[in-house]
C-alpha cells in the first residue's frame, strides 16, 4: 500500500481553497439522513460534533467523563496563536506557517500546516463570538502576549485557563445542539473497538462505565478525538484517564500509527516527589520569560539554595545559549536540565529538579509586578509543594507533556481506513517532531471547526454506503472480541496492581525512550517490555465485575494496550536514524550536543501498519517535500 | 517539610443508585503529607485490591483542580476545609497524625448516587441545555475585534466564566441550590454583548428548568460561595436575579 497524502496540488496559499470547491457537497436534506460517530469531547471532538450537528448530520457523541464538559484539553494554560497580527508586530499566515513547520524541526505536511496557519484567525472569531472571555486591552481590542519563545505576539488567552474557556465554547455549542436532538450524549463510555465493514469505517463497539454493558454504534463515518497516549509513560501532565486505547484499535483494525516516538517533554513541571505520585502539574512556560534557571555548579551540594553564593551557582541556559538564554524550547530545555541531574548536580529530594529562580527579577521588578504576572501559579506552586517561591526557588523538572505522533491521515483528516477520520492530538498531522506552545488548541479547533465539517461532507458525498446496522455480523463479532478480554482481564488475580506494573512501564519507557535515546537503550527497552507484558497477563490483581462500575478494570484495560503500544513506540524510535525535535538519538548529534537531522534519509513521515500478533509491523514512509521552505539547522545560540 | 501521618477514614460506601449506603471505617497509614487527598484515596484504593476487597469508586481526572470531575464532602465541607481548593489540589500536610476522615459524596437530589462517592450530575447538562450558550454557528462569526468589550466587563465575564461545574455549590447548600452554578453563566454570557441578545429568555428558561430539576432556592446562606472552589462570588447570583426580573417584566419570553 502506498500511502497518499491526496495534498492538492498548485500554490500552497490557494490549496485549501481549491480543495473546499473540488469536493463534493451533501445537500442539506441529505444530511440528516447521515450519522457520524465522533470520539472524544475535548476542543477537537466538541468542536466537530457542534459543528457537524449544527449542518444537520445527526451525531453521536462519545466520551469517557461524566459530561464533554471535562476532557483534558481544559488544562491548557497559555494560549492560543493566530496569525492575526492584532499588534502590528510583523506576523503573517505565512510567518506563523514558517515557525511551525521549522518548531516541529520540518518533519510535518508543508500544506496542512498551511492551512492550520489560514485558520487560525477564524477560530479566534468563532471563539470570540461564543463567549469565550478572551483577555483584552483598556480600548476593548484583544490582548496579545509573546509565548514560547515566538518573536511576535501572537497568542490569545483568557488568564491561566485559555483550554478550559475555549472548551466551555466547544461545549455549549454542542448543549444547544442537544437541546434540538442533533447531537445525542453517550457520557461515561469506552470505545473498545472500531468497527469496519467492507472495508469502511462504520461504528464502534463501546462499554458503558457505569453498568458494563456492552454497546454496539452504527453509522456512516466514525470521527476519532480521543486524545494522546503520553500515559503511557504513567506519569505525565495528562490527566488521569488519558489514553491510547481508542487509536490502538483503529491501528489494530488497519488504521497505520505514524510517528509514535514523538513524544514532547515539557520543561516546567513541578518534580516528582514520592513512589505514590499519581501525576505531574505543569507550570505555566510563561514563567522562564522571567525566571532564570540553574544548579549549583558542585554536585552533590545539599545547601538550601538561598545559602548558595552567587559564583557557585550555574546559570546553565543563560551560560550555553546566550541570545536565547532562559528561552529556548521545548526540547532543547528539558534535555539541558536532565544533563545537569545526571551529573549529579540536580537538587530537592530526589536530585531530580533544576531550580527557577525569581530573586533577581524580584529585586528588578518588585515583588507586585512578579505577583500581577504569575501570582496564581505562585499560589498554584505554594499549593502542591508548601513552599513559598517569593523566598525559595521554584523547583522544577521536565515531564511527558503532549505526543506528536498519533495516526496517520491524509489532507482530509483521514486514516488509511475509509471513513475513519482523526482530529487533534490522536492525528500526526501538523506539529512535526516537536510542537511550539499555543499550537494544540489552534490544531483541535482548526480540525474540528473548519476541516472536518468540510471533508467529511466530500467523503460522504462521494463514496457508496451500503446500509449498516448494529445487527451486522461484524459488529456481533467485534462485541464478542471485547467481552471475551475483558473476561480474560478479570481473571488476573496476580499479586501485582494494575498501577504497579503501569509504573513499571512508565520508568521503562522514560529511562529509554524518554528525553535521550539511545540504540543499546532502545534495544533493552525492546527486552523488557514484552517481560512486563507477560507479567502483567500472569501476575496482575484486577477485583471486581464486569457489570458494574469497575474502575481498576476500565485502568486494566488501558494498561494492556499501553504494554502492547509501548513497543511500537520503541519501535519507531529504533527505526529513525536520526535527532529530530523531541527525538534526540546520541549517536546523532552535533558537537556541541544539539539534534542532529538526517535530511538524506530521514525527511519522512513512519506510519506503521499492523501485522498481526506477534508480527513485526511493517514499516511505510511517506517523504516529506519541502517546496516552499527552506530546511534549517535549529540554533538558539 | 514532608512527614508521615496515620488516618482513620468513614469513608461512604455504596454498591449503586438504588442499593443504600453505609460509612466504611479504614485506617491508612505512612501517609506522606506531600500527597494530595486523591493520591491518599490511591493508597487506599491499592491497600483494598491486595486484600482482595473492592476499592472505593470516585471520579477525578486532571488532579490539576480545573476539569471538575473530582469533589466529595470532607469533614462536612465540599472539597474539604481549605478555601478556593479542589479535591485533588488538598494536600495532606493539612491534617493531624491520628485525625478521623468522614468523605461522603455530594448530596442533593438531583444528583444522584451512582455507586460510593461518585454521584450523576447530568442535570448540570440539561440546565446549559436550556439556554447557557449564545446562538451562533461554526462561520458565522464576524472579526473579532468589531465589537470591542471593556477590559472591565471582560474580566467580570471570565470571573464567572471560570466555574468549573463540579457541583460543591449545590452539595454546600441547604436547600441544594443551583443558583450559583446558573448565576455564573447567565452573569458570564450577559456581560458580553455577543451574550446580551439572548439574555432575557436565557435567564427565564435557565431558572425554569432548574426548579423542574429539583434543585431549590436561594436563601441567602452564601455556603455556595465560601465553598466553592473557584471562589465563583455570590454576585452573580444578584446578577441572576436583575436579568430574571426585567425578563419578566418585559415580554420576552411567555
Amino acid at each position: 500500500m502506498t500511502l497518499d497524502a491526496k495534498a492538492p496540488a498548485g500554490p500552497l496559499e490557494t490549496k485549501w481553497d481549491r480543495h473546499k470547491f473540488d469536493m463534493k457537497l451533501v445537500s442539506p436534506a441529505n444530511k440528516r439522513k447521515f450519522e457520524i460517530i465522533v470520539l472524544g469531547t475535548g476542543l477537537a471532538g466538541a468542536s466537530a460534533s457542534a459543528t457537524l450537528a449544527e449542518l444537520g448530520y445527526h451525531v453521536k457523541s462519545f466520551c469517557l467523563q461524566d459530561t464533554p464538559r471535562r476532557a483534558h484539553s481544559i488544562a491548557a494554560q497559555g494560549g492560543i496563536n493566530a496569525a492575526k497580527n492584532y499588534p502590528g508586530d510583523g506576523d503573517s499566515i505565512w510567518r506563523l506557517f514558517y515557525d511551525t513547520i521549522k518548531g516541529g524541526d520540518f518533519r510535518a505536511r508543508e500544506a496542512n500546516v498551511y492551512r492550520l496557519a489560514q485558520i487560525s484567525n477564524e477560530i479566534i472569531d468563532h471563539c470570540t463570538a461564543v463567549g469565550v472571555p478572551f483577555a483584552r486591552e483598556y480600548g476593548g481590542l484583544l490582548a496579545n502576549r509573546s509565548f514560547g519563545g515566538a518573536q511576535v505576539s501572537r497568542t490569545f488567552y483568557a488568564r491561566g485557563q485559555t483550554g478550559q474557556q475555549l472548551l466551555l465554547g466547544c461545549y455549549s455549542a454542542m448543549m444547544r445542539q442537544a437541546a434540538l436532538h442533533h447531537i445525542e450524549m453517550l457520557p461515561r463510555r469506552e470505545i473498545l473497538d472500531i468497527v469496519v465493514v467492507d472495508g469502511c469505517a462504520r461504528g464502534v463497539v463501546a462499554r458503558n462505565l457505569i453498568t458494563g454493558e456492552i454497546e454496539k454504534h452504527a453509522a456512516h463515518a466514525v470521527v476519532m478525538a480521543t486524545g494522546g497516549y503520553g500515559n503511557a509513560y504513567y506519569l505525565s501532565t495528562n490527566g488521569m484517564h488519558s489514553n491510547v486505547s481508542a487509536t490502538f484499535k483503529a491501528y489494530k483494525r488497519g488504521a497505520f500509527f505514524a510517528n509514535p516516538c514523538f513524544v514532547q517533554i515539557h520543561p516546567t513541571c513541578i518534580p516528582v516527589h514520592g513512589t505514590y505520585q499519581s501525576k505531574l502539574t505543569l507550570m505555566s512556560e510563561s514563567l522562564r520569560n522571567d525566571g532564570r534557571v540553574w544548579v549549583p555548579k558542585n554536585p552533590g551540594d545539599k545547601r538550601s539554595p538561598n545559602e548558595i553564593p552567587e559564583d557557585e551557582r550555574d546559570y546553565y541556559l543563560e551560560r550555553k545559549y546566550p541570545s536565547f538564554g532562559n528561552l529556548v524550547p521545548r526540547d532543547v530545555a528539558s534535555r539541558n536540565a536532565k544533563e545537569q541531574c545526571d551529573e549529579g548536580k540536580g537538587v530537592g529530594p530526589t536530585g531530580y529538579a533544576v531550580y527557577l529562580d525569581f530573586r533577581d527579577p524580584i529585586e528588578r521588578d518588585g515583588r507586585n509586578v512578579i505577583e500581577r504576572k504569575y501570582g496564581n501559579l505562585f499560589d498554584m506552586y505554594e499549593r502542591i509543594t508548601g513552599e513559598n517561591p517569593y523566598e525559595t526557588p521554584m523547583m522544577i523538572y521536565p515531564a511527558v507533556h503532549y505526543v506528536m505522533g498519533g495516526l496517520w491521515v491524509d489532507y482530509d483528516l483521514m486514516s488509511t481506513i475509509p471513513g475513519l477520520f482523526v482530529l487533534g492530538e490522536a492525528n500526526f498531522s501538523d506539529h512535526g517532531a516537536n510542537r511550539l506552545g499555543a499550537s494544540a488548541l489552534m490544531q483541535g479547533l482548526a480540525d474540528g471547526y473548519f476541516v472536518i465539517p468540510y471533508t467529511i461532507g466530500g467523503y460522504l458525498a462521494g463514496t457508496p454506503l451500503p446500509d449498516v446496522n448494529a445487527a451486522h455480523p461484524v459488529f456481533e463479532d467485534a462485541s464478542q472480541q471485547a467481552r471475551g478480554r475483558i473476561q480474560k482481564l478479570l481473571t488476573l488475580k496476580g499479586h501485582r496492581t494494575v498501577d504497579d506494573i503501569h509504573r513499571k512501564l512508565g520508568h521503562i519507557l522514560w529511562e529509554y525512550c524518554g528525553m535521550t535515546r539511545s540504540g543499546e537503550g532502545l534495544l533493552k527497552a525492546r527486552e523488557l517490555i514484552p517481560q512486563l507484558r507477560e507479567e502483567f497477563w500472569e501476575n496482575a490483581l484486577v477485583p471486581g465485575a464486569s457489570d458494574d462500575l469497575n474502575q481498576t478494570l476500565e485502568r486494566a484495560g488501558r494498561v494492556a494496550d499501553f504494554l502492547e503500544f509501548a513497543e511500537l513506540m520503541v519501535e519507531d524510535a529504533l527505526s529513525r536514524k536520526e535527532s529530530c525535535g523531541c527525538h534526540f538519538n546520541v549517536a546523532y548529534q552535533t558537537e556541541e550536543h544539539e539534534a542532529l537531522r538526517q535530511d538524506d534519509t530521514s525527511c519522512y513521515v513512519s506510519a506503521w501498519e499492523y501485522a498481526g500478533e506477534g508480527t513485526p509491523p511493517v514499516l511505510h514512509k511517506e517523504p516529506l517535500a519541502f517546496e516552499n521552505v527552506h530546511l534549517t539547522q535549529r540554533s538558539y545560540k | 517539610m514532608s512527614g508521615i501521618i496515620n488516618l482513620t477514614l468513614k469513608i461512604w460506601r455504596q454498591k449503586n443508585a438504588e442499593e443504600k449506603g453505609h460509612l466504611e471505617v479504614h485506617k491508612v497509614k505512612d501517609i506522606d503529607t506531600d500527597m494530595s487527598f486523591l493520591e491518599m484515596l490511591d493508597v487506599l484504593n491499592e491497600k483494598l485490591t491486595l486484600e482482595g476487597k473492592i476499592p472505593v469508586a470516585f471520579d477525578h481526572d486532571c488532579r490539576e483542580g480545573i476539569c471538575g470531575a473530582c469533589g466529595t464532602v470532607v469533614n462536612g465541607y465540599a472539597h474539604g476545609p481549605q478555601p478556593g481548593t479542589t479535591l485533588c489540589q488538598l494536600h495532606m500536610r493539612h491534617f493531624q497524625d491520628g485525625d478521623t476522615i468522614v468523605i461522603e459524596p455530594f448530596r442533593a437530589r438531583p444528583f444522584g448516587i451512582v455507586k460510593d462517592l461518585m454521584i450523576d450530575r447530568s442535570a448540570f447538562d440539561t440546565i446549559i441545555q436550556a439556554g447557557g450558550y449564545i446562538s451562533v454557528n461554526t462561520g458565522q462569526a464576524p472579526e473579532a475585534n468589531s465589537i470591542p468589550v471593556s477590559a472591565e466587563k471582560s474580566e467580570l465575564a471570565m470571573d464567572a466564566a471560570a466555574c468549573i461545574g463540579c457541583g460543591a455549590c449545590v452539595a454546600a447548600c441547604p436547600n441544594a441550590s443551583a443558583m450559583l452554578f446558573v448565576g455564573a453563566k447567565i452573569s458570564h454570557l450577559a456581560l458580553l454583548p455577543r451574550g446580551r441578545v439572548e439574555a432575557a429568555k436565557r435567564a427565564i428558561s435557565m431558572l425554569r428548568k432548574m426548579g423542574e430539576l429539583g434543585f431549590g432556592n436561594c436563601t441567602n446562606h452564601t455556603e455556595c460561595e465560601v465553598q466553592c472552589p473557584k471562589e465563583i462570588s455570590i454576585t452573580n447570583i444578584a446578577r441572576l436575579n436583575r436579568e430574571f426580573l426585567k425578563a419578566s417584566f418585559g415580554s420576552a419570553f411567555k
